[in-house]
């Protein structure tokens, strides 16, 4: 029983980790600098917390062979060991807060440091079951929004305001193309419920919430298609509440609006 | 070291009850409460392992055609096909059903009820009637919750989370009509018998411990009973307040969580003025000290296995007894990291995160100590012990993929992923299961005065222990590939086409492993009447609960209360005539 129960932890522990090395189901590629700085902390934390699930699962395992084995000594009367006590739980404080600290930067580039100049805006506004994204156009103003002239079937799913000039070389598309290497500030909205928006390869996510306007900026760096899924649960269409994010040069960006626009 | 000698005539001590209502519907006893909740816990965990079997089945075979599905849900699977938003009312009452009414139950309200009063040498709990109602309310919030299935729309389909507004909108889907009414008042119900629960409890402790019996010579059970309980009374209230305003926005026309200017299916909503960010602060608020809820008992019960059946004191006690309050006193200050994303204020990430990383420290204490209790031991190898031992591997996997989520740059692509489901699965829906497990295997000879079936346990043990490691070991590689939760069925998203042959695994370790359960259900309920007689201490363990009967007489010590003289870890001790000294023998004597 000893051998057999420390071989099934080992071999339960080993399972579970043998994909982290084959890599078989794996990060998608990352796409930005953030994304990258994503991909640093998350390697740090696997090789940190990776030692710690050895040591932990491989200790485990030898404990219950070593001493579940027959063996005709008494077992120890000890109460514990502070020295020790004081030593793990340093390490392991030491180890967690250090993670968190390094972490923190990541985040804080992401969050604290406000768009970068010239960032193209684009509008992004959830509903039940579909992405809507919106280009303010040549004047580069965004149209006043009535949710009374929403029209989803009549192409005015956003609800521009028609009394609005501004709106009206507005581009109104169900998917979102930027041009590489330019900073892109995203204004999110919902109409109806929570959503969110999640592109892997960007390592960014971002829920829509009723009432709120948020923003978060990306520079995408690699060219590319890549999907868009909602990530919060927001009815029975969740799960096919998809859209498009490509990333083109700069002059299939340039006509992929003027495509757009014309329609 | 301060000796409770309260007066045991000041306890309310009623007669033994006569009559089968008295003693076994309507009873005032700990112990058959104990069992009732115990019971209670056991159909809701065996409906929940239905429903997950339903939704593993449906993610891989999404147009199959589901015998009895057709007839028990007409609306939501016509013709024994699952629509995805009955998918979504499945997962909503799977998790609504595991959270409150099994790892809510069993740990706290079951072994809790029946083990502490004698854990602790007293005759019952301090407030019986009371306790008896919180079971009645709590058996009658089971029934209202239940009944959200067979309401018209059906079962709500917003998780067990219940964000409105698509909650709070009967417009938003299916189910979120009297369903989601229903899924509020069955919360509301629960909270208020838990928080009646929690009085009693803390009462109990504080007041009814025998003479001798210092809170630190209480066995690690207790304490973990004792947190626990504070930390229902500080949240379940919480979680009550908040339901009771996400009623009001439904039918009595306030606007707590929902703002201005929604438009739901071309139709604009009459509200404004609310915040959905109000709701996910209170409901985490609660919701994050309700994890450690469901998992501190199975923890205490971990300590007392193992302890028992290494022959040897728990490493550490004090270091136990405060880890078991730091995470108690921290559970209340990470709530923000289940909202990283959710349009908080990115400024106060860091200090939820900090907190949250903080957290894993008393976790890491526990886990070094149960593993310094195996240390220089003398193993026995029984049921409870293979849990309490796989309940160390299992912890140690789901607590160290908090690391990641803890962390909010990490988060940003995690969250709302399987590698949630995966964390929260192997640290609640895996090791808190096994820490019922063993507690099961541990007290069943108590309780019922029958010994369950040692071979049958062990089978149950391999069973189990592989298949949830290969049930939810593979979600953790989903997340990885950034595979969203909450997702109906796989044909809407094209990356996830990737993750195929990993959830056909899954569903088919699910299916074995749910069924390695009839194991456990059978040997219980045989044992109860055909196993061989227990005899008062079959452990040689040291706490109170083995002197008495197996089981134990009606006020439990038959009059002669205990008096405490030592710990409850006196295992092994040098010079002693056995190697186990119990709590209430007096010095010098085996």
């Amino acid at each position: 029983m000893p051998l057999l129960l420390a071989i099934v932890i080992w071999g339960v522990a080993l399972g579970l980790a043998i994909p982290f090395f084959t890599r078989t189901w794996w990060l998608p590629q990352a796409i930005s600098g953030h994304a990258r700085t994503v991909d640093e902390q998350f390697m740090l934390t696997l090789y940190g917390t990776g030692l710690v699930f050895v040591l932990a699962q491989g200790a485990l395992g030898y404990l219950v062979w070593k001493y579940g084995r027959r063996r005709t000594e008494a077992a120890v009367y000890s109460h514990g060991n502070n020295t020790m006590e004081a030593l793990w739980t340093a390490a392991t404080g030491i180890l967690f807060i250090g993670l968190a600290i390094a972490g923190e930067r990541v985040w804080a580039r992401v969050y604290y440091l406000g768009t970068p100049e010239g960032a193209i805006p684009i509008e992004l506004t959830g509903q039940q079951f579909a992405w809507n994204v919106r280009y303010p156009g040549p004047d580069g103003k965004f149209g006043a929004l009535d949710i009374r002239q929403i029209n989803d079937s009549g192409g005015n799913p956003v609800g521009i305001d028609s009394k609005d000039p501004a709106g009206k070389d507005d581009i109104t598309v169900p998917t979102m193309a930027v041009p590489v290497h330019r900073p892109v500030v995203l204004i999110l909205r919902t109409k109806d419920v929570t959503h969110s928006f999640f592109v892997p390869e960007l390592r960014l996510k971002q829920d829509t919430v009723p009432g709120l306007e948020i923003r978060i900026h990306f520079t995408a760096d690699r060219t590319g298609t890549f999907e868009i899924a909602c990530a919060e649960l927001c009815g029975l269409g969740h799960y096919k509440m998809r859209s498009f994010l490509e990333v083109l040069e700069p002059p299939e960006y340039e006509k992929w609006l003027r495509e757009r626009a014309r329609q | 070291m301060a000796e409770m000698a309260h007066s045991h005539a000041a306890v309310h001590v009623h007669a033994a009850p006569t009559g089968f209502i008295r003693k076994y519907i309507f009873s005032l006893d700990h112990k058959v409460i104990g069992i009732q909740y115990y019971l209670l816990s056991l159909v809701a965990v065996f409906i929940g392992m239905v429903l997950s079997l339903l939704m593993r089945w449906h993610l891989v075979w999404p147009s199959a055609k589901i015998p009895l599905l057709g007839s028990l849900f007409p609306e939501g699977a016509a013709g024994g096909v699952m629509t995805p938003e009955l998918y979504l009312s499945l997962m909503t009452m799977h998790g609504t059903i595991m959270v409150f009414f099994v790892l809510t139950t069993a740990p706290q309200s079951g072994f809790g009820n029946y083990v502490l009063p004698i854990q602790i040498g007293a005759a019952d709990m301090a407030f019986p009637t009371l306790n008896m109602l919180s079971f009645w309310v709590t058996f009658v919030g089971f029934l209202v919750l239940l009944a959200a299935f067979f309401v018209t729309g059906g079962a709500p389909l917003s998780g067990w989370t219940g964000y409105p507004p698509l909650s709070a909108l009967p417009e938003a889907g299916p189910g979120q009509g009297t369903g989601q009414t229903l899924w509020i008042v069955s919360l509301a119900i629960f909270s208020a018998a838990s928080l009646l629960g929690a009085l009693n409890f803390i009462t109990t402790i504080l007041d009814l411990r025998a003479r001798g019996m210092s809170l630190l010579r209480m066995p690690l059970t207790c304490w973990t009973w004792f947190v626990t309980a504070i930390l229902g009374l500080l949240a379940f209230g919480v979680l009550l307040a908040a339901g009771a305003l996400l009623l009001m926005d439904r039918v009595a026309g306030t606007s707590f969580f929902v703002p201005g200017g929604l438009v739901v299916s071309d139709k604009i909503i009459d509200h404004s003025g609310g915040s959905p960010l109000l709701w996910q602060h209170l409901f985490w608020f609660f919701g994050h000290p309700e994890v450690y809820i469901a998992i501190l008992p199975g923890m205490g019960v971990v300590s007392q296995v193992l302890s028992t059946f290494s022959r040897k004191p728990i490493f550490g006690y004090k270091a136990m007894v405060f880890a078991v309050i730091s995470i108690g006193v921290l559970g209340f200050g990470v709530w923000g990291h289940h909202m990283f994303v959710s349009g908080m204020s990115p400024y106060s990430a860091i200090a939820f995160s900090v907190l949250t990383m903080a957290i894993g420290v008393p976790s890491a204490i526990k886990t070094f100590n149960w593993l310094g209790t195996l240390l220089g031991g003398k193993i026995r190898f029984t049921s409870p012990m293979l849990f309490a031992i796989g309940f160390v591997s299992l912890f140690v996997t789901g607590g160290l993929s908090g690391i990641f989520l803890g962390q909010p740059a990490i988060d940003l692509f995690f969250q709302d992923t399987y590698f949630v489901v995966a964390h929260f699965h192997m640290i609640m829906g895996v090791a808190s299961i096994f820490g019922i497990f063993a507690g099961t295997y541990y007290w069943f000879p108590k309780m019922f005065g029958r010994m369950m079936s040692e071979p049958l346990g062990k089978l149950h043990f391999w069973f189990t222990f592989i298949g949830v490691y290969s049930v939810f070991g593979p979600m953790h590689y989903l997340g990885l590939t950034a595979h969203p939760r909450r997702y109906s069925e796989l044909t809407g998203v094209k990356y996830l086409a990737q993750s195929e042959p990993l959830h056909l695994f899954m569903t088919v370790a699910a299916v074995i492993t749910v069924a390695a359960q009839l194991l456990f259900f059978f040997n219980l309920f045989w044992s109860m009447r055909k196993g061989p007689q227990a005899p008062m201490n079959p452990w040689e363990a040291t706490t109170l609960e083995w002197t008495v009967p197996s089981p134990p007489p009606h006020d439990n010590f038959a009059g002669a209360y205990p008096v405490v003289y030592r710990g409850a870890y006196e295992y092994s001790v040098p010079g002693a005539a056995k190697d186990y000294l119990m709590q209430s023998e007096p010095d010098g004597k085996g």
